[in-house]
């Protein structure tokens, strides 16, 4: 596999076999979120990958958060320092549209499906953006404290409801999914959200919602912070990525149990940046082949419950790498939890984001 | 001696002028010490002023709108925004052209990025145009402005017309008024509604607590200072090292410590329901607020306050106090008249430490400040970091420079820089 994975990068550049100096020891730095994620990512791609290359050595830049902004800075200095960079797919979609994000061509470029089935078709309408290679499908989504609560909510309007469900709550301090949650709790048909948030009064409704709960917020900005207010028992229900609340659960123990509905799906995937040399690329096109590929994305939730980009990735998922537990119940895209789901718009984000989120600070200070 | 040697100028010993000579080693000083701070002026210069200063460029820099646009740019002198129209095809046709070589470059989503910062909306429809319009051809497509209009309605809106025409120029006083939490309407540039100028209150803010927490630092380090000076050595010490150890421990560390001190479910909370002062579901609330941030902010600043402060003490003679007593001053006024105006030089030093490190804090407000314990440096990471809006940002950072210029010239006269010892 690995030479016809040769053959095919090096067809696809062009490049004089020579280049590719199989020996010749490299040193690549991928850029990814840090934590239990790039964790999964290290088990299941790049460890596996350096014990049959074991020329390449990967070094990791906890920086995705700040990738756009960085590549941007690199791309002025004109000195571009890293190789491989995982990003959300809005994030993908703004490198790409600056010209700071390779262009992918998914079908000569990734592996196809172990039935022959082309990438591009594998990864469907996740391929949200021509340079953007997705790796998992994740959510950000609610967790409760059963034991302190008298009833357990049941729909994620319940965070509004503060006499049944007395008690603080964790939500992210920035508009993004609060203002869509605040508007279909306020009764707005969910194909209906982004038409009325970008009117004045759609706004003023959100915030009215939000007003409601807003002195019982604690709000925070660390996709770790909530699963932490969790256990300490400081909030009662909050929001974080559906990961963190996995790995809280079952790999720690606590007693905070799962709330999917009107979960909010986001991708989250490779970009390649523009402007890398071609030994480098050959390489780095090489791991890609390698590391997206079917097999490649099932492992990768053995170690995290995040959902595998490729549909053929889905009846691979199996059981957790350490605790033994089946996956698929865990997943976002577990036709139990994603009965009510909306996908982040990120198009309509995009232009509207900076000034919801400056009318957000002004909220926030009143 | 001869008569030339007196009528002449002084020679030295190797025959030349001595007032020459006497120049040429003076000037070899000069060199010398010059080559000494050098190094220190070329750090300064590479790793201070040049940063400060393409800030303070970035702040005004618009180069990108004219750059990218020019000929739209130069089209839209014509168009008048109060005809209440959208501008005629010679301008829709030169945005055509402009944007096929905007594509060519990646730039046309740059550039509507730029514009969405003053009108939001701007970047979608600059985004979704650029592949189609890269298909048409100049000279056969035309009329523009139909096609224009048939990717995205907006086009007919002369509101976005008037940003490309107000923010045209290659120097703008936008990020600016943006900062001050200004905006340009067709009447000119007006403040926006009192609950919405985010950075004049968070500036505000900014100022206030700081210099709350200043005050708190004084009020608790300055009997600390004052006891280190005046016992034995060893114990002195002893205390000292007390002090510096926080001051070695990760600011981050400190930071979560406090947490969990003062968290709902934390430690003085739980004591304060098991004796009884408060109910369990009344507990105080001490974090995610202004007081959180003031006492964490206190603990982690409060080095920078008893050092100094330590420094000129241990400089004070305690014979003048000796001397006060012994002449009939009460312990408050020897205290007072004596030994107090010859520590402000700690204090003046230990103060304005304190207060400009609080003024640029990042991480404590943010982890600990909840809604309202946020600084101003918060917002300038979310405009850098986040938004990418590195013109703000870069206004955000010179309005705070200026205000920090200000409040330190108002110290100066009333404290006295020279006045000022820090150690």
């Amino acid at each position: 596999m690995k030479l016809k994975t040769m053959l095919l990068t090096t067809a696809a550049f062009g490049l004089a076999a020579p280049a590719l100096a199989q020996d010749d020891p490299i040193e690549l730095t991928f850029v990814s979120w840090g934590g239990a994620y790039q964790n999964s990512q290290i088990k299941a791609y790049a460890e596996p990958y350096m014990e049959m290359n074991p020329n390449v050595s990967i070094i990791w830049d906890e920086s995705s958060a700040d990738a756009v902004t960085k590549l941007r800075a690199m791309d002025e200095a004109g000195n571009l320092t890293w190789d491989l960079v995982d990003v959300v797919a809005a994030d993908a979609m703004r490198l790409c549209d600056e010209g700071l994000a390779m262009v992918i061509d998914a079908d000569t470029m990734l592996a196809p499906a172990p039935d022959g089935t082309p990438a591009s078709e594998d990864f469907g309408d996740l391929m949200v953006s021509e340079c953007f290679i997705p790796q998992i499908v994740y959510s950000t989504t609610f967790g409760y404290r059963g034991d302190l609560l008298e009833t357990a909510p049941t729909q994620v309007c319940d965070i509004f409801d503060t006499e049944t469900f007395p008690g603080r709550r964790a939500l992210e301090k920035r508009p993004i999914a609060n203002m869509e949650w605040a508007l279909i709790c306020d009764g707005v048909p969910i194909d209906e959200v982004y038409d009325v948030l970008e009117t004045e009064d759609g706004v003023a409704r959100a915030f009215a919602k939000l007003d409601t709960i807003k002195d019982d917020v604690v709000w925070w900005s660390a996709g770790a912070e909530t699963p932490q207010l969790l256990a300490d028992g400081e909030v009662v229900i909050g929001s974080t990525y559906n990961g963190r609340l996995f790995s809280a659960i079952e790999e720690q123990g606590q007693p905070i149990e799962m709330l999917w509905d009107w979960q909010m799906f986001d991708l989250d995937g490779w970009i390649v940046p523009a402007g890398l040399d071609e030994d480098r690329l050959a390489v780095v096109m090489d791991f890609l082949y390698f590391a997206t590929d079917t097999q490649r994305l099932a492992d990768q939730a053995k170690y995290i419950s995040y959902g595998p980009a490729r549909a053929s990735s889905a009846p691979l998922v199996g059981q957790h790498a350490e605790l033994g537990i089946d996956m698929a119940p865990h997943m976002p895209t577990d036709p139990a939890n994603a009965q009510n789901t909306f996908l982040f718009n990120y198009d309509w984000w995009a232009s509207y984001r900076d000034d919801l989120d400056a009318q957000f600070q002004a909220w926030l200070l009143q | 001696m001869t008569d030339a040697a007196i009528d002449g100028p002084v020679l030295s010993a190797d025959g030349r002028p001595l007032k020459q000579s006497l120049r040429r080693s003076l000037r070899r000083q000069q060199w010398r010490a010059i080559l000494l701070i050098a190094p220190l002026f070329v750090f300064v210069l590479v790793s201070f002023l040049m940063p400060i200063g393409s800030m303070l460029f970035r702040s005004v820099e618009n180069d990108i709108v004219p750059d990218t646009l020019p000929l739209t740019v130069a089209a839209l002198q014509d168009w008048d925004y109060a005809s209440g129209e959208p501008p005629g095809e010679p301008v829709y046709a030169a945005m055509a052209a402009d944007l096929q070589a905007a594509f060519e470059e990646k730039t046309h989503t740059q550039v509507g990025r730029r514009l969405n910062y003053e009108t939001p909306g701007v970047s979608s429809i600059f985004r979704k145009s650029g592949r189609p319009v890269s298909r048409w051809d100049l000279a056969e497509d035309g009329p523009f402005r139909d096609r224009f209009i048939d990717i995205d309605a907006d086009w007919g809106d002369p509101e976005v017309w008037r940003t490309i025409k107000s923010y045209g120029g290659r120097y703008t006083t936008g990020y600016y008024l943006a900062a001050i939490d200004g905006e340009l309407t067709p009447e000119g540039p007006r403040l926006k509604e009192p609950d919405q100028r985010v950075n004049q209150k968070l500036l505000w803010r900014t100022l206030w607590l700081s210099a709350f927490i200043t005050f708190c630092t004084f009020a608790l380090g300055y009997p600390v200072a004052w006891l280190m000076a005046n016992i034995r050595e060893r114990t002195a010490n002893l205390l000292l090292i007390l002090v510096l150890l926080p001051f070695w421990t990760s600011l981050l560390v400190r930071t979560s410590s406090w947490k969990i001190l003062l968290q709902e479910q934390g430690v003085i909370n739980d004591f304060a329901v098991w004796i009884g002062l408060v109910a369990d579901d009344n507990r105080f609330q001490m974090i995610n607020n202004q007081f959180g941030v003031v006492v964490a902010m206190t603990h982690i600043l409060l080095p920078f306050m008893i050092l100094p402060l330590y420094s000129v003490m241990k400089t004070i003679s305690p014979t003048y106090v000796r001397a006060a007593r012994s002449l009939g001053a009460t312990s408050w006024t020897s205290f007072w008249r004596v030994y107090f105006p010859q520590s402000v030089p700690g204090i003046g030093a230990g103060a304005i430490l304190v207060f400009i490190l609080a003024v640029g804090y990042f991480i404590t407000p943010e982890l600990v400040g909840g809604a309202d314990g946020t600084f101003i440096s918060n917002r300038i990471y979310y405009q850098f970091s986040v938004s990418g809006n590195w013109g703000l940002a870069a206004a955000l950072g010179t309005m705070m420079l200026a205000v920090v210029l200000v409040l330190f010239w108002v110290y100066d006269k009333i404290v006295g820089v020279d006045n000022m010892k820090l150690g």
